[in-house]
């Protein structure tokens, strides 16, 4: 168990960081969901109420990054509470990436209900990763809240998934787009959204990968460390 | 208990070489144990940094190393203390000899009650007998190392104790330096000093660590982690952990030293 610091103040300023780091997390999770809703029911307002409410998700961007400046200033952090507070930054960071991809989805959603030519077949694979997308997020903003690096590891594993279905779809718009022409603008529509929802598995990958850093001290980016290699892990206490 | 170091060897461990080598130190005051079985490697040219609470024993064992512990009655050490293949711990050493080779700076400046130039020669004249123009010239070696001679060398005359806390201290390490020692050994030495005669100082480290073996006890942990490569964390006596500065204060290994240096404990 995790000792309180001697000054109650700096145990205040983390857990502040911490609760508005969920939160920020929330909203987008809902982002997403209510981006999804809107193209699955053709909903234009709700896809204008995702739009509107990204404004949300970029302040708590900007005033979390401040905090974490502050601590840093005031506490001259050192080990956990330093890594937790360099991973926070990052974390947001990603956490408003996926916000903006939230916007994407919604902006195609919008568009592809004004087109006159449409495409029915990947309605079921652009919903498949898009719940892959969402569980990793959910999972990811889980680890983090209860620094579960078991949960990480794991979730990182499923974003190969997505990657293979987005790039099996490409081809099929590709092919879609060549036999028939007049698809061609809603096939990019389904690209973007796709684009979009594979942009969102990486983002929540990477939030894991912070997490890891947080709990290990190791900073896995940019290798293979969860994909399959889990028994590799050594604990270092 | 058995709190032993994971990694006490990591001078060895990662290619440095070693300057002391510490086995089985143990160290009484009277009848109280104050130092438990310290097994530790100080790195040749690099600063190690003694961190732990009040009472840890960092003081303790900075003062065993050029057995300054002596000057008290009911002070002893066992074990061994390994300085260029020998144990300074063995009733035979030269101990003047071996406190001009590892010399020490205190927490509380202390010149002598001499001019500036007195405070150089006075150590040097203890060991070797030096032409007026050759001492002029280790004086003003040392008040260089020292990176004060610019701010003293007019007034080489002046009473030491007439400079300011840095200064003085500067002045202290240039005493230090003058008799070319191997290893200095700092307590706390910037504790008594203000923020910019302290940072001068942790410059100055920086630049002795090219020519001198540096053994720092400092309670200021941000300092501790600025200034050293290798950083040991003490308590109760015994060492805790010891390992690579970073490391130390990126994701140590023990728990306990976790709890110090993010301030949970101590």
């Amino acid at each position: 168990m995790v000792q309180e610091h001697f000054s109650k103040q700096y145990d205040q300023d983390l857990e502040a960081i911490r609760s508005r780091v969920l939160l920020m997390g929330g909203l987008v999770e809902t982002q997403l969901r209510d981006a999804m809703e809107s193209l699955n029911e053709g909903d234009i307002h709700l896809a204008e109420k995702v739009l509107n409410s990204d404004v949300e998700i970029n302040r708590l961007e900007v005033s979390l990054d401040n905090a974490c400046t502050q601590l840093i200033v005031r506490r001259q952090p050192a080990a956990n509470d330093l890594r937790t507070v360099m991973a926070t930054t990052k974390i947001i960071t990603d956490l408003e990436r996926i916000g903006d991809e939230a916007t994407k989805i919604a902006r195609s959603a919008k568009s592809l209900q004004n087109r006159i030519v449409t495409i029915v077949n990947h309605h079921e694979t652009i919903k498949g990763i898009a719940e892959t997308a969402s569980g990793m997020l959910h999972d990811a903003l889980d680890a983090f809240a209860r620094l579960d690096k078991e949960l990480a590891i794991k979730l990182i594993g499923r974003d190969a998934l997505i990657d293979h279905e987005f790039h099996a779809m490409m081809h099929n718009l590709i092919e879609c787009m060549t036999e028939e022409p007049l698809t061609v603008s809603a096939s990019l529509d389904l690209l973007w959204i796709a684009k979009a929802i594979e942009r969102i598995g990486d983002h929540a990958t990477n939030v894991a990968e912070q997490v890891i850093y947080i709990v290990d001290g190791k900073d896995i980016r940019h290798t293979d460390y969860a994909t399959g290699k889990a028994d590799q892990f050594v604990q270092p206490e | 208990m058995n709190t032993h170091v994971t990694n006490a060897m990591a001078a060895d461990a990662t290619g440095n070489t070693s300057s002391i080598e510490i086995s089985g130190l143990d160290f009484y005051y009277g009848e109280t144990q104050s130092l438990k079985n310290i097994n530790l490697s100080i790195a040749e040219k690099k600063v190690t940094a003694f961190i732990g609470p009040s009472g840890c024993g960092k003081s303790t064992l900075l003062r065993t190393l050029n057995r300054m512990y002596e000057l008290y009655p009911r002070h002893r050490a066992t074990g061994s203390i390994l300085f260029q293949g020998h144990n300074i711990l063995d009733p035979g050493q030269d101990v003047n000899m071996l406190r001009a080779r590892i010399g020490m700076v205190f927490q509380k400046p202390t010149p002598f009650p001499m001019s500036i130039y007195e405070n150089i020669a006075f150590g040097v004249r203890l060991y070797e007998n030096l032409s007026r123009g050759a001492m002029d010239e280790r004086v003003k070696w040392a008040l260089n190392k020292a990176a004060l001679w610019n701010e003293v060398k007019d007034k080489l005359g002046k009473s030491g104790l007439s400079l300011s806390g840095g200064q003085q201290q500067r002045l202290c390490i240039a005493r230090c330096v003058a008799v070319k020692p191997e290893v200095l050994l700092l307590d706390e030495p910037t504790s008594a000093l203000d923020p910019i005669s302290t940072a001068k100082i942790e410059e100055l480290i920086g630049e002795l660590k090219q020519d001198y073996t540096i053994a720092i006890v400092t309670h200021n942990m941000q300092q501790g982690a600025r200034c050293s490569d290798f950083t040991a964390y003490m308590y109760l006596g015994e060492l805790v952990e010891f390992g690579e500065t970073d490391q130390i204060f990126l994701s140590p290994a023990k728990q306990e030293t976790q709890d110090y240096i993010t301030g949970r404990f101590g």
